[in-house]
């Protein structure tokens, strides 16, 4: 489904990530851990399509597509669908609006026709149950004055409504206490099917008891420098970052 | 000829045509003499720094009158929104227009006529409030208003009063043979524990010559009484507009103003407030969604002359294509106005580069144990929502559409009387290119 080839970028003059290599295909859950600055975000932002990245090198291909030259509205049209760490507070734009407008959109990219306002509703009713938000929430503003937890859950919300075949999860644990890491997870785990993938990004194990990865990878100084299964997240876990750190000084 | 001149000349014809009460003759001879001395002002004069009267006086204006009466030629302008559940009055050139008009309120609930025939058959009410707000004697523009004030709407709310039936009023300038210019005059007075809504519109007709609205409007809020008040402002690039608003709000009153500015050539809207008893409660909101080389000057003004009470201020603009703005709001607060809340926000999209505002807010606080705050944005329409939106699959234009829609609706939600909001976000929907 997604295979990332040596992929560099920077922003600015920094550059973050150094070379990333990841073959993700559908079925698969991967988490990708790493220190703080390691380049875990940017990895997220830039197949999501963030503006602000410049490609230095490599190649990501999605479903046989070169995703990086799609615009980020093309590249949800082709199932790619980014939980953001820190989702975005649109005042003036209702949640339920939003939704149907991003609904609509990707179905019209599909070449699809639009959703009946009475069948988008119930596929709203439907879903957002999977994440116990409340429909007050959907007829405010997007995310203005959510709870963080709240816009977590918003963020799986949007997920179940848009289907989509990859899905990147920034962080989406951090901030939230166990309660809604549980809802969080559930939404998650239903969604998963054999036909899709996810991608976690977090810095903690925590969200792995609750979504378990068939590959865990590290990232290092915008490279992947361990990859494993669950185990390694365990001995992470367990053993901090340092010993990572540690092994790849002494290489470089 | 000089713009002096010309004014001359028009109030020489206006004394022969007109019969005021002798007050009245009083106070718009005293405003003329008061308009001669003053300067017609010019970007050195500091509260018109960023705009240039220069290609307004230099013409020679007719002053405006009933030219023609061919009512179709107005029907556009009045339906633009169901009003059929609202009072209609409607001007031409500044004057009052009975045959367009249609009035739904009894006259036992309130007064609504027209101000020349409120001089003659409400005439201790006209004294005690007439030009007793909006002062002339600094205001080049306001005298010539008060100088030339005959017609324009007369509305008094006896106390104890809520006006259900929302008014609004069609102000339309119609220069169809020569550059015209009008001076309508407006006095809302609302009486104790009343409460009215008063919409004015300003329109323009698509002609090749120019017109300029000089208007004032002056309200009273009574003891405990609220006004909810819109400016709305859809005229041709023609057509220019100079305004001022003067408000009076005595103990418990509230006042809430929207101005709303989508279209014109020049525009100068005033809107001067000042909290006279304790506890009142104000609201300025203001949007200026324009494009094209529209010029709309905002200048507020709010004095909290007394103790414990609030004002909330929200000026946006969203400026396209050559679009400029100002925007200027002040804020007194007098050594006796303790425990004031006052709250000033300004917010500018600019969305292309040749676009510009100039914004300035003002705060001269005497009191001690007052809130006041203030805060000002000028910049594009921001990179992360509009990156949120496409992430979910919404293309470019959509999201961009959206968000200026959602920008500008923060303050159209704000007008209560729905036709009015629904007729202004449909303009601003189409302009930029929201999908129904």
């Amino acid at each position: 489904m997604l295979s990332i080839r040596n992929l560099e970028a920077a922003i600015g003059e920094k550059k973050i990530l150094n070379g990333i290599n990841l073959e993700v295909k559908a079925g698969e859950v991967h988490a990708i851990m790493g220190p703080n600055g390691s380049g875990k975000s940017t990895l997220a932002s830039v197949l999501a399509g963030r503006e602000d990245y410049e490609i230095l090198g490599g190649e990501v291909e999605f479903f046989g597509k070169d995703l990086l030259e799609l615009a980020p509205e093309e590249r949800a049209g082709e199932g790619l669908f980014l939980a953001f760490q820190y989702p975005v507070e649109i005042p003036g734009v209702s949640n339920t609006n939003f939704l149907k407008a991003a609904v609509n959109a990707i179905r019209k990219y599909r070449g699809q026709n639009p959703l009946d306002a009475v069948t988008f509703l119930k596929q709203m009713k439907e879903k957002m149950k999977l994440v116990s938000i409340d429909q007050s929430l959907l007829s405010r503003s997007l995310n203005e004055g959510f709870s963080g937890g709240e816009k977590k859950r918003n963020e799986i919300f949007q997920m179940a409504m848009l289907e989509p075949k990859l899905a990147i999860l920034d962080e989406t644990d951090s901030g939230l206490d166990i309660d809604a890491l549980r809802i969080v997870s559930n939404g998650v785990n239903t969604l998963k099917s054999k036909d899709n993938a996810v991608i976690l990004v977090t810095h903690y194990q925590r969200l792995l008891d609750y979504i378990v990865p068939d590959y865990v990878h590290v990232l290092y100084k915008g490279r992947i420098v361990k990859s494993g299964t669950k185990e390694l997240a365990l001995e992470l876990e367990e053993k901090g970052y340092d010993w990572i750190k540690e092994e790849n000084e002494v290489l470089v | 000829m000089d713009f002096k001149e010309n004014i001359l000349t028009h109030f020489e014809a206006l004394k022969t045509k007109i019969k005021s009460p002798e007050i009245i003759d009083e106070i718009r001879a005293s405003a003329l003499y008061k308009f001669t001395k003053l300067d017609v002002p010019t970007p050195k004069h500091e509260e018109w720094k960023y705009t240039n009267l220069k290609n307004l006086v230099n013409k020679t204006y007719e002053l405006g009158s009933r030219t023609r009466l061919e009512t179709d030629r107005y029907a556009t302008f009045i339906n633009q929104y169901d009003e059929e559940t609202a009072n209609i009055l409607v001007f031409v050139n500044g004057e009052y227009i009975e045959a367009l008009s249609h009035l739904i309120s009894p006259a036992s609930e309130l007064v609504i006529t027209n101000l020349a025939t409120a001089y003659q058959q409400h005439s201790s009410t006209i004294e005690q409030h007439f030009s007793k707000y909006a002062l002339y004697e600094q205001e080049a523009f306001v005298a010539l208003n008060t100088a030339f004030a005959n017609e324009g709407v007369f509305i008094h709310v006896p106390a104890n009063t809520e006006v259900k039936t929302p008014i609004i009023l069609h102000f339309i300038a119609d220069a169809s043979a020569t550059d015209v210019i009008c001076h309508p005059r407006n006095l809302i007075i609302v009486g104790k524990n009343s409460s009215v809504m008063v919409c004015e519109h300003f329109n323009s007709t698509d002609t090749p010559f120019s017109t300029l609205t000089n208007t004032v409007t002056e309200v009273y809020v009574a003891e405990n009484a609220y006004c909810e008040h819109y400016k709305i402002q859809t005229e041709e690039n023609n057509a220019s507009h100079l305004g001022t608003t003067q408000a009076v709000v005595q103990r418990d009153g509230r006042f809430n103003n929207t101005t709303v500015s989508l279209s014109g050539k020049l525009i100068r809207n005033n809107l001067n407030i000042k909290i006279n008893g304790e506890n009142c409660d104000i609201y300025m909101n203001g949007l200026c969604a324009t494009t094209g080389n529209t010029h709309v000057d905002n200048h507020t003004a709010v004095d909290h002359a007394m103790p414990n009470s609030q004002s909330n201020e929200l000026y946006k603009s969203l400026l396209s294509e050559k679009a400029t703005g100002v925007f200027n709001g002040k804020i007194y607060v007098r050594q006796d106005a303790q425990k004031t809340n006052a709250y000033q926000s300004n917010k500018n999209i600019l969305l292309s580069p040749a676009a510009h505002i100039d914004t300035k807010p003002q705060l001269e606080i005497w009191a001690d144990d007052v809130k006041c705050s203030h805060g000002c944005t000028v910049g594009a329409l921001d990179e992360e929502p509009l990156f949120y939106l496409r992430s979910r699959g919404i293309p470019q234009e959509q999201a961009r559409a959206m968000l200026v829609f959602a920008f500008a609706d923060d303050i159209l939600e704000r007008i209560k009387y729905q036709p009015v909001r629904e007729y202004a976000e449909k303009i601003i929907a189409q302009r930029f290119g929201m999908e129904e």
